[in-house]
């Protein structure tokens, strides 16, 4: 089969690469760009761990195909925070202790972003529902959320 | 420990050493090393749930271009039915052979039965189509009760029920009864004035973890064999993997990844042994990754459940008589959790009067795996049905209930000894003083309240601390870090040596850098490698007085260290822990301590969970609405971990309690292995999870610590469970209260 | 002496639900089990873990016990 070529941004870098027709931009990112902070959890959307954001949309990387990038802007875990320092969203889940395994944390990070940036304020509801799709098994969700609520305050407080 | 201690940095909340890593994606879990050359493994499973293999042909296969290898259960060689130890304590290596790869059978579907290594995954999985396998296809069994009827298929022609007088001469899916008593079950209940029974069953449920099992195998012929797996414990996985490949220990290494969930299930082989066989055919390194689906299909789920309680009581509420019984699935091999069922049933009580009696029952279904506290959730659950159901028939609070006949130090156990200190009257006074058992139910809710008891292990830990010259540490550990245990091993340490735990870089260690150490399971992490690092550290101490003793003169005796600071106490001289160790190279040498202990003294943990739920009466959907997870830590060495413990133990159970359930059709094919129709509990589904952490020491820990990781999975169901029936103004006898189970009781009774 | 408790099931083998041993080394008094109940191995035994005055030992190859010492053979657990 032949591969097709894809000229895409990610996290803000220009970024070219061969893929099967087939491959979800999941295993592209994972396995041809070694960038493995996206996980795969289910392949079939259900459990969020692959979160990337495309074109300032949240998406399940293992849904989208990796053909699909082509001209678009993708945004992985990779990409936020900085040599700076964490953003603020890792800084409140480390700090609430929101992760014991780790494995849902970077999807959670990403889902977390996109959901501050549609809605700075969101009610406790509101951040569940957002992050329905963000499997977590190890926490109770608990401390997730309020590591979330946690880091909307800093953020609005910063803004 | 004898008496309350101030703490400097034990019960602090810092931030976990492996923290930054995990939250910006650099940390490695199991499917993310990618090695040179490295080709990819796939898996041929059963479309059967009980089967003969007749043949299996692999030529076509083993024909295509891009297919390096195929292995089959032959290319394990001779495998003897010895027992080792492989992660959950004894298995049996044959089991464990045919349960990675099926050699004259396959017991359920799902079974793996051949593997290929190619290209890419994607020719990988193309390949398994060119296998061709005869099946003669047989009748599955699929309940326990189906299971234990005279004249059910026999799953194992070998298999004979151990536990009685005399062993039957005939085989039997039954693998083992087991019976423990005390005191005189017929003359307490024939002292009781209210008696209550009732039949239970609770479904095979999994744990869950989020991240697939995965591993990358190298092997190599001059002893460098490299397995890079997530784990829950690395050296067993070495024990088992070395085993059916025939090589020695010290040729093989296995690094345990960062590990995305196990909860129990990731304490058995299931990809590794093949992966290196497949590496060792191929001469290429081999990465296997599971689909979500293979890992409901064929990894441990924990069993399904058939169980009777009966409980007799005085009027004033005194219990007089404790009975169960209960058949647990095994799956494919025999091995469930039912012995611990047994021997935790009733625990919560001090009671004289005790029967109960086990069945390990082998179905057509996966093979079970440990599941946090394994066996006792489903024994519990009616255990504390029946206790709800006698307070009610009492009128009596189910608090006090509990409190009134509440094991405490000194309290017969049915498993043999006295209990130790234990606090569950401390975790029952808790519940009862807190703001939700005082809180006014809302108007159609219902509420719900059970206690749980786990034992928690010791076991081996090994830990060397090694001193740089600058003052600061590493500490290698072998327990697999599955929810935080980094930071509470570096606080320990910390506490011990009088530094900033900052100072302290704790890693997990491969096989080849440490002396075995047992698995993260069994709550014994921070508990038992807890007192290895102390031990370590205390190591360290000792060398520091003994270097600074050198170099003043005195005798280390002379020499005392406090806060970091080793002091001459004949002379007055001072220096600090990073000056002794910068002096090393000039005293002997560099500091390096080590704790390899085999721990005892675990100190059970009792929990005591609240659950309010609500009820939408036209759809039988469920709502927690409050929930309350209270439990004994011990000691709290990090106590937002603890916190997390608790809550993640309580979500679990409220998952299987609510909606987790497999399900399969009549052939035994499971027709729910993902996450959208075998449903884990979602962030929109719960409340906040209020936890309240009790402290009742340890008398064995130096800190006083007792396990959590396992007892909070245990109130859940009867919590939840007699909530929903509160709610409904039902008996709740089967679980998940999924939807149409509670519409089908509101409906029908 | 040390007095050594029997579970339901190990009654199965001893027919006793008590007794009490002279020797003070685990490995000693495994093997006055041994020889005092015939059904009883030594295997057997050795697999199990034991309870001395309440505390539980996995492997307690080397231990020894007091003369008031009152020993439980149980099950090892492992766990999740």
């Amino acid at each position: 089969m032949s591969k097709t070529h894809v000229t895409t941004s990610i996290n803000g870098e220009p970024v070219e690469f061969l893929c099967d027709p087939g491959d979800t931009l999941l295993d592209v990112l994972r396995n041809d760009l070694q960038m493995t902070g996206t996980k795969e959890g289910c392949g079939s959307g259900d459990c969020g761990a692959c979160s990337v954001t495309m074109n300032g949309r949240l998406v399940c990387s293992c849904l989208v195909l990796g053909v699909e990038a082509e001209g678009a802007e993708i945004g992985t875990i990779e990409g936020i925070g900085s040599n700076d320092g964490l953003h603020v969203i890792q800084e409140k889940f480390l700090e609430h202790a929101a992760l014991q395994c780790g494995v849902c944390t970077p999807g959670l990070i990403v889902s977390t972003k996109a959901l501050l940036e549609e809605n700075p304020n969101p009610t406790e509801e509101e951040a569940r529902y957002y992050l329905a799709g963000n499997l977590c098994r190890c926490t109770g969700y608990d401390k997730i959320i309020r590591a979330v609520l946690d880091a909307a305050e800093t953020m609005r407080e910063g803004a | 420990m004898s008496e309350a201690r101030e703490f400097k940095y034990i019960g602090q909340r810092t931030i976990r050493p492996d923290g930054f890593d995990k939250v910006t994606g650099r940390a490695q879990y199991g499917a993310d090393l990618n090695l040179p050359g490295m080709i990819w493994g796939r898996t041929l499973r059963s479309p059967h749930a009980h089967a003969k293999i007749l043949s299996i042909d692999t030529s076509k296969a083993e024909a295509h271009p891009d297919v390096f290898a195929v292995v089959t259960f032959k290319d394990f060689g001779s495998v003897e039915g010895e027992s080792i130890n492989a992660g959950e304590g004894a298995a049996d290596v044959l089991d464990l052979a045919r349960n990675c790869l099926a050699d004259d059978k396959v017991l359920y579907h799902g079974h793996a039965i051949a593997a290929v290594a190619a290209r890419t995954e994607r020719v990988a999985d193309d390949a398994l189509a060119l296998i061709e396998v005869k099946y003669e296809v047989l009748s599955p069994v699929l309940d326990v009760e189906d299971a234990m009827k005279d004249g059910a298929p026999i799953l194992h022609e070998d298999m004979f029920t151990q536990g009685y007088e005399e062993t039957p001469s005939s085989p039997s899916n039954i693998a083992t009864r087991l019976e423990m008593k005390m005191g005189d079950i017929e003359a307490g209940f024939a002292e009781a004035d209210v008696i209550v029974e009732r039949e239970f069953r609770t479904p095979t449920a999994h744990q869950g973890y989020i991240e697939p099992h995965a591993c990358t195998a190298r092997y190599d012929e001059d002893g460098q064999s490299l397995v890079w797996c997530c784990t829950q414990g690395h050296f067993d996985v070495r024990t088992s993997t070395a085993k059916l490949l025939h090589i020695d220990l010290s040729k093989l290494k296995v690094v345990a990844s960062e590990i995305g969930g196990g909860f129990g299930g990731k304490t058995v082989v299931y990809q590794e042994p093949v992966a290196l066989a497949l590496s060792r055919k191929s001469g290429r390194p081999v990465k296997m990754v599971m689909n979500r689906d293979e890992v409901f299909m064929a990894t441990g789920p924990t069993s399904a459940a058939k169980l009777k309680a009966k409980v007799g009581a005085k009027k004033d509420g005194t219990i007089t008589a404790m009975q169960g019984w209960m058949a647990y699935e095994a799956g494919a091999f025999k091995g469930s959790p039912m012995m611990p069922g047994v021997m935790t049933m009733f625990t919560p009580y001090d009671c004289g009067n005790v029967q109960v009696e086990g069945f390990d029952v082998v179905v057509n279904k996966c093979k079970v795996a440990a599941y946090r506290a394994p066996g006792a959730p489903q024994a519990e659950f009616a255990a504390e049905m029946v206790v709800n159901e006698l307070a009610e028939e009492l009128g009596m609070d189910p608090i006090e209930l509990r409190l009134k006949n509440a094991a405490k130090e000194g309290t017969q156990t049915i498993y043999g000894p006295k209990l130790k200190t234990v606090g569950l009257v401390e975790c029952l006074e808790a519940a009862r003083d807190s703001d939700h058992y005082k809180s006014t139910l809302a108007e159609g809710c219902g509420r719900g309240i059970a206690a749980g008891f786990w034992f928690n292990i010791g076991g081996q830990s090994s830990v060397s601390i090694n001193m740089n010259t600058d003052g600061t540490g590493t500490i290698i550990e072998g327990s697999p870090d599955i929810g935080g245990s980094r930071a509470s091993m570096q606080m320990m340490a910390a506490e011990v040596l009088q530094i900033e735990p900052s100072r302290l870089k704790p890693i997990v260690a491969d096989t080849d850098s440490l002396p075995y150490s047992q698995g993260t399971g069994g709550s014994r992490v921070t508990f038992a490698t807890g007192m290895a690092v102390i031990e370590a550290a205390e190591d360290v101490v000792r060398q520091l007085k003994e270097r600074a003793a050198a170099i003043w003169n005195v005798t280390a005796e002379q020499v005392d260290y406090v806060d970091g600071v080793a002091i001459n106490t004949a002379g007055g001289e001072k220096m600090t822990l990073a000056e002794v160790c910068e002096a090393a190279e000039k005293t002997g040498g560099q500091i390096s301590g080590t704790g390899n202990i085999n721990a005892r003294g675990a100190g059970p943990s009792f929990a005591v969970h609240l659950c309010d739920t609500k009820v939408d009466k036209e759809t039988g959907k469920v709502d927690v609405v409050r929930y309350t997870a209270i439990q004994d830590a011990g000691k709290a060495i990090h106590p937002s971990y603890v916190e997390g413990q608790l809550q993640g133990g309580a979500v679990q159970g409220i998952g299987w309690a609510l909606n987790e359930e497999y399900i399969y059709n009549d052939d035994g094919v499971m027709e729910n292995p993902g996450f959208l129709d075998y449903r884990i509990p979602l962030a929109s589904d719960l409340p906040m999870i209020e936890a309240i952490i009790v402290e009742v020491p340890n008398a064995f820990h130096p800190y006083g610590v007792r396990g959590v990781g396992e007892s909070g999975i245990i109130p859940p169901l009867a919590a939840v469970g007699w909530s929903v029936g509160n709610a409904i103004g039902r008996k709740v006898e089967e679980l998940p209260c999924s939807p149409p189970r509670v519409l089908s009781l509101i409906q029908n009774g | 002496m040390a007095v050594v408790v029997f579970s339901s099931e190990l009654q199965l083998f001893t027919g006793e639900e008590r007794t009490e041993v002279g020797a003070c080394r685990f490995k000693e008094i495994v093997a006055e089990l041994v020889e005092k109940y015939e059904a009883l191995t030594e295997d057997k035994l050795m697999e199990m873990a034991v309870a001395i005055d309440g505390e539980i030992i996995h492997t307690p190859f080397l231990e020894t016990v007091g003369d008031q010492s009152e020993l439980h053979f149980l099950h090892r657990i492992s766990g999740g």
